[in-house]
Protein backbone atom coordinates (compact mmCIF):
# COMPACT_ATOMS: atom_id res chain seq x y z
CA UNK A 1 0.00 0.00 0.00
CA UNK A 2 0.85 3.57 -0.89
CA UNK A 3 1.12 6.64 1.59
CA UNK A 4 0.60 10.27 0.87
CA UNK A 5 3.97 10.75 1.69
CA UNK A 6 5.45 8.48 -0.67
CA UNK A 7 3.60 9.85 -3.54
CA UNK A 8 4.46 13.12 -5.41
CA UNK A 9 3.50 14.92 -8.93
CA UNK A 10 5.40 13.21 -11.52
CA UNK A 11 5.90 9.29 -9.50
CA UNK A 12 6.21 6.92 -12.16
CA UNK A 13 5.43 3.20 -11.32
CA UNK A 14 6.07 0.75 -13.91
CA UNK A 15 4.81 -3.24 -13.79
CA UNK A 16 4.52 -5.87 -16.46
CA UNK A 17 0.93 -7.01 -15.87
CA UNK A 18 1.29 -10.11 -18.30
CA UNK A 19 4.55 -12.10 -20.18
CA UNK A 20 3.56 -13.28 -22.96
CA UNK A 21 -0.23 -13.26 -23.15
CA UNK A 22 -1.63 -16.50 -23.98
CA UNK A 23 -4.79 -17.85 -25.65
CA UNK A 24 -5.76 -19.92 -22.81
CA UNK A 25 -5.79 -16.56 -20.40
CA UNK A 26 -8.05 -15.03 -23.05
CA UNK A 27 -10.25 -18.33 -23.05
CA UNK A 28 -10.35 -17.75 -19.25
CA UNK A 29 -11.29 -13.97 -19.78
CA UNK A 30 -13.88 -15.13 -22.45
CA UNK A 31 -15.63 -17.20 -19.75
CA UNK A 32 -15.59 -15.34 -16.43
CA UNK A 33 -16.45 -12.04 -18.49
CA UNK A 34 -19.31 -13.85 -20.15
CA UNK A 35 -17.77 -11.89 -23.78
CA UNK A 36 -17.55 -14.95 -25.92
CA UNK A 37 -17.33 -13.42 -29.20
CA UNK A 38 -15.24 -15.58 -31.55
CA UNK A 39 -13.09 -12.66 -32.07
CA UNK A 40 -11.14 -13.67 -28.72
CA UNK A 41 -11.46 -17.36 -28.60
CA UNK A 42 -12.18 -18.86 -32.04
CA UNK A 43 -9.22 -19.20 -34.41
CA UNK A 44 -11.16 -20.29 -37.10
CA UNK A 45 -13.54 -17.62 -37.15
CA UNK A 46 -11.06 -14.59 -36.52
CA UNK A 47 -8.62 -15.51 -39.68
CA UNK A 48 -10.67 -16.99 -41.99
CA UNK A 49 -14.53 -14.49 -41.37
CA UNK A 50 -12.71 -11.77 -39.69
CA UNK A 51 -9.67 -11.30 -41.48
CA UNK A 52 -7.46 -11.16 -38.59
CA UNK A 53 -4.18 -12.65 -37.84
CA UNK A 54 -5.46 -14.47 -34.66
CA UNK A 55 -7.55 -14.46 -31.95
CA UNK A 56 -7.17 -10.66 -30.13
CA UNK A 57 -7.38 -10.03 -26.42
CA UNK A 58 -11.08 -8.43 -25.19
CA UNK A 59 -10.45 -4.91 -23.87
CA UNK A 60 -11.84 -5.69 -20.79
CA UNK A 61 -9.28 -8.00 -19.73
CA UNK A 62 -6.55 -5.93 -20.40
CA UNK A 63 -8.64 -2.80 -18.52
CA UNK A 64 -8.02 -5.47 -16.14
CA UNK A 65 -4.75 -5.66 -16.16
CA UNK A 66 -4.24 -2.17 -15.52
CA UNK A 67 -6.45 -2.69 -12.31
CA UNK A 68 -4.15 -5.18 -10.84
CA UNK A 69 -1.82 -3.09 -11.15
CA UNK A 70 -3.62 -0.49 -9.68
CA UNK A 71 -4.64 -2.46 -6.62
CA UNK A 72 -0.98 -3.87 -6.34
CA UNK A 73 0.34 0.15 -5.90
CA UNK A 74 -2.84 1.88 -4.36
CA UNK A 75 -3.84 -1.19 -2.44
CA UNK A 76 -7.03 -3.39 -1.94
CA UNK A 77 -10.24 -1.32 -2.23
CA UNK A 78 -8.96 2.37 -2.48
CA UNK A 79 -10.63 3.01 -5.99
CA UNK A 80 -13.26 5.64 -6.51
CA UNK A 81 -12.60 5.77 -10.16
CA UNK A 82 -11.15 4.40 -12.82
CA UNK A 83 -11.65 4.85 -16.90
CA UNK A 84 -9.58 5.01 -19.77
CA UNK A 85 -9.78 4.78 -23.96
CA UNK A 86 -9.29 1.00 -25.92
CA UNK A 87 -6.59 2.39 -28.28
CA UNK A 88 -5.45 -0.58 -29.94
CA UNK A 89 -5.82 -4.50 -29.73
CA UNK A 90 -3.45 -6.68 -28.15
CA UNK A 91 -2.90 -9.92 -29.23
CA UNK A 92 -1.61 -13.25 -28.27
CA UNK A 93 2.37 -13.29 -27.36
CA UNK A 94 2.42 -9.90 -26.34
CA UNK A 95 3.45 -8.57 -23.23
CA UNK A 96 1.87 -5.61 -21.52
CA UNK A 97 3.63 -3.08 -19.48
CA UNK A 98 0.98 -0.58 -17.01
CA UNK A 99 2.54 2.82 -16.66
CA UNK A 100 0.91 4.39 -13.70
CA UNK A 101 2.05 8.20 -12.98
CA UNK A 102 0.79 10.55 -10.42
CA UNK A 103 -0.87 13.86 -11.81
CA UNK A 104 -2.23 14.93 -8.21
CA UNK A 105 -1.72 13.90 -4.83
CA UNK A 106 -4.36 15.69 -2.06
CA UNK A 107 -3.79 15.58 0.94
CA UNK A 108 -7.14 15.14 2.53
CA UNK A 109 -9.29 17.20 4.82
CA UNK A 110 -11.92 17.00 7.29
CA UNK A 111 -13.45 13.75 6.65
CA UNK A 112 -12.11 13.60 3.05
CA UNK A 113 -8.44 10.86 3.23
CA UNK A 114 -5.84 11.69 1.35
CA UNK A 115 -6.31 10.80 -2.33
CA UNK A 116 -3.70 10.39 -5.18
CA UNK A 117 -4.83 11.17 -9.12
CA UNK A 118 -2.85 8.64 -11.52
CA UNK A 119 -2.73 8.25 -15.32
CA UNK A 120 -2.74 4.60 -16.35
CA UNK A 121 -1.13 3.36 -19.88
CA UNK A 122 -0.96 -0.21 -20.89
CA UNK A 123 1.88 -0.33 -23.48
CA UNK A 124 3.06 -3.64 -25.82
CA UNK A 125 7.01 -4.77 -26.16
CA UNK A 126 6.78 -2.18 -29.37
CA UNK A 127 5.63 0.47 -26.57
CA UNK A 128 2.59 0.99 -28.69
CA UNK A 129 -0.19 2.39 -26.00
CA UNK A 130 -3.36 -0.25 -25.81
CA UNK A 131 -5.32 1.37 -23.17
CA UNK A 132 -5.03 4.52 -21.91
CA UNK A 133 -6.92 6.58 -18.89
CA UNK A 134 -6.86 7.78 -15.67
CA UNK A 135 -7.88 6.60 -11.79
CA UNK A 136 -8.23 8.26 -8.55
CA UNK A 137 -7.31 6.51 -4.99
CA UNK A 138 -7.31 7.49 -1.58
CA UNK A 139 -4.32 6.65 0.38
CA UNK A 140 -3.55 5.72 3.82
CA UNK A 141 -2.93 8.44 6.04
CA UNK A 142 0.70 8.90 6.46
CA UNK A 143 1.38 6.81 9.67
CA UNK B 1 -44.53 -15.05 -13.74
CA UNK B 2 -42.98 -12.29 -14.75
CA UNK B 3 -38.34 -12.01 -14.74
CA UNK B 4 -36.72 -10.53 -12.40
CA UNK B 5 -34.93 -6.84 -13.15
CA UNK B 6 -30.93 -7.79 -14.35
CA UNK B 7 -28.92 -8.51 -11.17
CA UNK B 8 -25.58 -9.75 -10.09
CA UNK B 9 -24.93 -11.71 -7.27
CA UNK B 10 -21.48 -11.13 -6.06
CA UNK B 11 -20.39 -14.15 -5.05
CA UNK B 12 -16.67 -15.47 -4.25
CA UNK B 13 -16.23 -18.26 -6.89
CA UNK B 14 -17.23 -15.92 -9.52
CA UNK B 15 -14.45 -13.25 -7.63
CA UNK B 16 -11.90 -16.10 -7.83
CA UNK B 17 -12.56 -16.93 -11.05
CA UNK B 18 -12.35 -13.24 -12.11
CA UNK B 19 -9.29 -12.58 -10.42
CA UNK B 20 -7.43 -15.71 -12.20
CA UNK B 21 -7.85 -15.09 -15.10
CA UNK B 22 -6.57 -11.55 -14.90
CA UNK B 23 -3.78 -13.40 -13.38
CA UNK B 24 -4.33 -11.98 -10.10
CA UNK B 25 -3.83 -14.16 -7.02
CA UNK B 26 -4.17 -11.55 -4.07
CA UNK B 27 -5.69 -13.42 -1.25
CA UNK B 28 -8.17 -10.66 -0.62
CA UNK B 29 -9.94 -12.03 -4.00
CA UNK B 30 -9.64 -15.78 -2.75
CA UNK B 31 -9.10 -16.30 0.62
CA UNK B 32 -12.06 -16.37 2.88
CA UNK B 33 -9.88 -16.27 6.32
CA UNK B 34 -7.57 -14.07 5.09
CA UNK B 35 -10.50 -11.59 3.73
CA UNK B 36 -12.55 -11.69 6.77
CA UNK B 37 -9.39 -10.72 8.75
CA UNK B 38 -9.04 -7.93 6.68
CA UNK B 39 -10.25 -3.80 6.98
CA UNK B 40 -13.44 -5.26 4.93
CA UNK B 41 -14.18 -8.32 6.60
CA UNK B 42 -15.26 -10.39 3.03
CA UNK B 43 -13.53 -11.53 0.15
CA UNK B 44 -13.87 -8.04 -2.17
CA UNK B 45 -14.41 -8.11 -5.99
CA UNK B 46 -11.58 -6.51 -8.24
CA UNK B 47 -12.15 -3.21 -9.93
CA UNK B 48 -13.63 -4.63 -13.70
CA UNK B 49 -15.55 -7.28 -11.82
CA UNK B 50 -18.70 -6.22 -12.77
CA UNK B 51 -18.07 -6.64 -16.54
CA UNK B 52 -19.16 -10.31 -15.31
CA UNK B 53 -23.01 -9.09 -15.30
CA UNK B 54 -22.60 -9.61 -18.98
CA UNK B 55 -24.03 -13.51 -17.65
CA UNK B 56 -27.20 -12.17 -15.85
CA UNK B 57 -28.18 -9.90 -18.96
CA UNK B 58 -30.75 -12.04 -20.31
CA UNK B 59 -30.13 -10.12 -23.50
CA UNK B 60 -26.50 -10.05 -24.24
CA UNK B 61 -25.36 -11.35 -27.70
CA UNK B 62 -22.22 -11.95 -26.87
CA UNK B 63 -22.96 -15.92 -25.91
CA UNK B 64 -24.07 -18.85 -28.12
CA UNK B 65 -27.93 -19.47 -27.12
CA UNK B 66 -29.48 -23.24 -27.80
CA UNK B 67 -31.22 -23.07 -30.94
CA UNK B 68 -30.01 -20.26 -32.20
CA UNK B 69 -27.12 -20.16 -35.47
CA UNK B 70 -23.86 -18.57 -33.81
CA UNK B 71 -21.40 -16.55 -35.43
CA UNK B 72 -18.51 -18.73 -34.02
CA UNK B 73 -17.08 -21.85 -36.41
CA UNK B 74 -18.57 -25.29 -35.87
CA UNK B 75 -18.84 -27.33 -39.26
CA UNK B 76 -17.82 -24.00 -41.12
CA UNK B 77 -16.05 -20.82 -40.22
CA UNK B 78 -19.31 -19.23 -39.32
CA UNK B 79 -22.58 -20.29 -38.05
CA UNK B 80 -24.14 -17.17 -39.44
CA UNK B 81 -22.50 -16.54 -43.13
CA UNK B 82 -24.48 -13.38 -43.22
CA UNK B 83 -23.36 -11.73 -39.95
CA UNK B 84 -19.73 -10.51 -42.02
CA UNK B 85 -21.65 -8.73 -44.84
CA UNK B 86 -22.74 -5.34 -44.30
CA UNK B 87 -24.25 -4.07 -41.20
CA UNK B 88 -22.95 -1.98 -38.52
CA UNK B 89 -19.56 -2.48 -36.71
CA UNK B 90 -20.15 -1.99 -33.13
CA UNK B 91 -16.91 -1.53 -30.94
CA UNK B 92 -16.37 -0.72 -27.17
CA UNK B 93 -14.39 2.12 -27.58
CA UNK B 94 -13.99 3.28 -23.45
CA UNK B 95 -15.07 2.27 -19.55
CA UNK B 96 -14.87 4.18 -16.82
CA UNK B 97 -15.81 3.05 -13.48
CA UNK B 98 -16.96 5.41 -10.66
CA UNK B 99 -16.31 3.41 -7.09
CA UNK B 100 -18.99 4.63 -4.17
CA UNK B 101 -18.19 2.02 -1.94
CA UNK B 102 -16.27 -1.58 -1.76
CA UNK B 103 -17.77 -4.25 -3.45
CA UNK B 104 -17.82 -7.25 -1.51
CA UNK B 105 -18.93 -11.04 -1.81
CA UNK B 106 -22.14 -11.17 -0.33
CA UNK B 107 -23.40 -8.10 -2.21
CA UNK B 108 -26.45 -8.70 -4.56
CA UNK B 109 -26.78 -5.57 -7.35
CA UNK B 110 -29.51 -4.79 -9.55
CA UNK B 111 -28.51 -2.73 -12.41
CA UNK B 112 -30.14 -0.57 -15.00
CA UNK B 113 -28.47 0.59 -18.29
CA UNK B 114 -29.21 3.75 -20.11
CA UNK B 115 -28.37 5.26 -23.16
CA UNK B 116 -26.10 8.88 -22.57
CA UNK B 117 -24.47 11.45 -24.51
CA UNK B 118 -24.43 10.79 -28.65
CA UNK B 119 -21.83 12.19 -31.06
CA UNK B 120 -20.33 11.77 -34.16
CA UNK B 121 -16.87 11.99 -35.75
CA UNK B 122 -15.64 12.04 -39.29
CA UNK B 123 -12.98 9.28 -40.65
CA UNK B 124 -10.37 10.48 -42.50
CA UNK B 125 -11.86 9.09 -45.75
CA UNK B 126 -15.42 10.02 -44.83
CA UNK B 127 -17.41 7.66 -42.75
CA UNK B 128 -19.27 8.99 -40.16
CA UNK B 129 -18.38 7.12 -36.70
CA UNK B 130 -21.82 7.30 -34.34
CA UNK B 131 -20.13 7.46 -30.72
CA UNK B 132 -22.69 6.61 -27.67
CA UNK B 133 -22.06 6.45 -23.44
CA UNK B 134 -24.43 3.67 -21.98
CA UNK B 135 -24.71 4.70 -18.09
CA UNK B 136 -25.18 1.46 -16.31
CA UNK B 137 -25.99 1.96 -12.29
CA UNK B 138 -25.05 -0.97 -10.01
CA UNK B 139 -27.11 -0.69 -6.90
CA UNK B 140 -27.08 -2.51 -3.51
CA UNK B 141 -30.36 -4.68 -1.76
CA UNK B 142 -30.96 -1.41 -0.44
CA UNK B 143 -31.08 0.74 -3.10
CA UNK B 144 -27.26 2.28 -2.81
CA UNK B 145 -25.45 3.31 -5.00
CA UNK B 146 -21.97 0.62 -5.22
CA UNK B 147 -20.61 1.55 -8.85
CA UNK B 148 -21.47 3.51 -11.92
CA UNK B 149 -20.25 2.49 -15.50
CA UNK B 150 -20.02 4.21 -18.30
CA UNK B 151 -19.37 2.66 -21.60
CA UNK B 152 -18.65 4.35 -24.69
CA UNK B 153 -19.92 2.24 -27.93
CA UNK B 154 -18.89 3.27 -31.48
CA UNK B 155 -20.51 2.55 -34.43
CA UNK B 156 -18.78 2.24 -37.62
CA UNK B 157 -20.50 2.40 -40.99
CA UNK B 158 -19.25 -1.06 -42.51
CA UNK B 159 -16.50 -3.41 -41.33
CA UNK B 160 -12.45 -2.81 -40.83
CA UNK B 161 -10.71 -3.35 -37.80
CA UNK B 162 -12.61 -4.98 -34.78
CA UNK B 163 -11.86 -5.13 -31.09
Amino acid sequence: MTAATDLAVGTVHEVVVVDDLTRTQIVQYAGVSGDFNPLHSDEVYATQVAGNPTVMAHGMLVMGLAGKALTDYFGDGRLTQFGGRFKASAWPGDTLTARLTITAVHPGEGSDPPSADVDVEVVNADGVAVFGGTASAQLDPPA
Amino acid sequence: MSESEPYLPVEEGAIMLFARALGDENPVYRDREYARNSEFGAVIAPPTFVQSATHFNPDSGLRPRPGEPWRGSGRTPTGTPSSSEGGALRLHAEQHFTYHRVLRAGDELTWTTRPGRTWTKQRRNGDTMTFQDQITEYRDRSGELVITARSVVVELPSSGGSR
